[in-house]
């Protein structure tokens, strides 16, 4: 019996993001969702040209700018104040829309409530009560080429966020490809999860144990290796 | 050209009761606030417009602009993407009571049924929503082996939109991010009022640099200095 702690020997969220910009190509157009998945260009790999897309019309943004130096003119889909790069372009929204709903992005990076292994997504209503605010992710899961999600392994309750099917309400069907997880990097092939990457503190069966579907091996699986001072 | 209005009280005072209103912006980037303001003037002053319909990305931020409309009790009906902000009390709060209706649609979803609407496109296919519950009683076809969800075009008697700068003959620019949905909102009304921070004589904005060009506009309202709903938002204004 292993002694690894799910809740607490689990990657952080920057160690899962520095992970997940690992992957990101050169001369690829990234958009990368609001909140956890935004920490990901902090990690771009030195060398790699990425220029990033946001929704509400900016292509080749770069950093937050300095406190005092904001102009609200210039923001991101989150409603944060961003700089330009060398080459930036401005454009409305059905541009953007086509941008992404057009096939043009290579990437898009999202956050989850659930994701089934059939590539189904949950992440924008965790039902009844509330208001309910869907935002652009029900178009970018079905136009970038590829479509990733960053999540936590498991809930906080501990139960798990990678099923067989989601219970929450859909963001769209049969649309992610790899999921980086607080665990392990598990990309979806053919409607079944199969295992990449795992940390190596934590057995199969463990990991299996706190995964809501089968996970497949096909040939070797990695080590999840990540800075620790992140 | 008559399309120079005197002041923004001339520029909305032909809004009616139960109006469709596309209103520009996107979270305080683009939102025309002097315009919006001037419409509740009105209602504050005449009792009207009343139980309008705003179409918009969001549903209101603060105490301003939108969400001072939501407050003053105007809004009937939002149709957004996304009615969430830092403070989206003003909407919640009407929103959770059963006073205001909410029509929710995917982000690029709104962009293209307003961008449709101004083409002359009255439906169009796009698989963004399928197999959601926002796609609940919405036909559906195959094409190529992918399913489709068919959207209506979304049109509206007005349009208040910013631009950066205009001339007389309502040709815009726009500022940075500011731009998001205000061409396709200008485009998609029946009738387009725009306030401008800068009003040029024609023949000052080249002709390469316009982005709405006039025929999709019918009133300029001069705005020199025009406030920033997100400045507003964090300086905590009312209105």
């Amino acid at each position: 019996m292993s002694d690894f702690n799910v809740m607490e020997d689990k990657l952080a969220n920057a160690q899962i993001a520095w992970r997940a910009a690992q992957d990101l190509s050169d001369g690829s157009y990234v958009n990368l969702g609001i909140g956890f998945p935004e920490m990901i260009a902090k990690f771009q790999p030195v060398g790699r040209d990425v220029t990033y897309h946001t929704e509400n019309g900016v292509l080749g943004f770069g950093k937050a700018p300095d406190v005092g130096q904001e102009d609200w003119d210039l923001i991101n889909a989150g409603k944060r104040a961003v700089t330009l790069k060398a080459g930036a372009s401005f454009f409305h929204h059905a541009d953007s829309f086509s941008m992404v709903r057009g096939g043009h992005l290579d990437l898009a990076v999202l956050g989850a409530y659930q994701v089934a292994q059939n590539g189904d997504l949950a992440n924008w209503s965790v039902g009844a009560k509330g208001v309910p605010a869907v935002g652009g992710a029900m178009d970018l899961v079905h136009g970038a080429k590829n479509v990733a999600v960053v999540t936590d392994h498991v809930t906080k309750k501990g139960e798990p966020k990678l099923l067989d099917a989601c219970t929450l309400p859909l963001t769209g069907i049969g649309c992610v490809t790899r999921v980086y997880t607080s665990l392990a990097v598990i990309d979806i092939v053919d409607g079944q999860f199969v295992l990449r990457e795992k940390l190596a503190q934590i057995s199969l069966d463990q990991l299996q144990s706190v995964t809501g579907a089968t996970l497949h091996i096909d040939g070797t699986v990695g080590d999840l290796i990540v800075p620790e001072d992140i | 050209m008559k399309k120079l209005a005197a002041s923004l009280h001339d520029a909305v005072a032909d809004i009616p009761d139960s109006a469709q209103i596309m209103i520009g912006g996107f979270g305080g980037s683009g939102a025309p606030i002097e315009l919006i303001h001037a419409l509740i003037d009105r209602f504050r002053a005449t009792g009207s417009p009343k139980n309008v319909t705003v179409i918009n990305n969001n549903a209101g931020n603060g105490a301003t602009g939108i969400a001072a409309m939501i407050k003053a009790g105007m809004v009937g009906k939002m149709i957004c993407s996304f009615p969430r902000s830092s403070n989206a009390e003003a909407f919640n709060t009407k929103y959770l009571a059963g006073e205001i209706e909410l029509e929710l649609v995917p982000q690029g979803t709104l962009a293209e049924r307003i961008r449709a609407a101004g083409a002359g496109i009255p439906a169009f296919y796009t698989p963004t929503s399928y197999g959601t519950d926002l796609a609940i009683g919405k036909p559906t076809e195959e094409f190529d082996g992918k399913m489709y969800v068919r959207e209506r075009s979304l049109t509206a008697d007005f349009a208040l939109i910013k631009a950066h700068k205009g001339d007389h003959v309502g040709n815009l620019t726009y500022r940075m991010a500011a731009r998001n949905f205000n061409p396709l909102m200008a485009m998609a009304a029946a009738k387009t009022i725009a306030q401008v921070a800068e009003l040029d004589v024609p023949g000052t904005i080249e002709p390469e640099q316009v982005i709405t060009p006039g025929i999709f506009v019918d009133t300029v309202v001069s705005v020199p200095n025009p406030k920033q709903e997100e400045e507003l938002v964090r300086e905590g204004a009312e209105y």
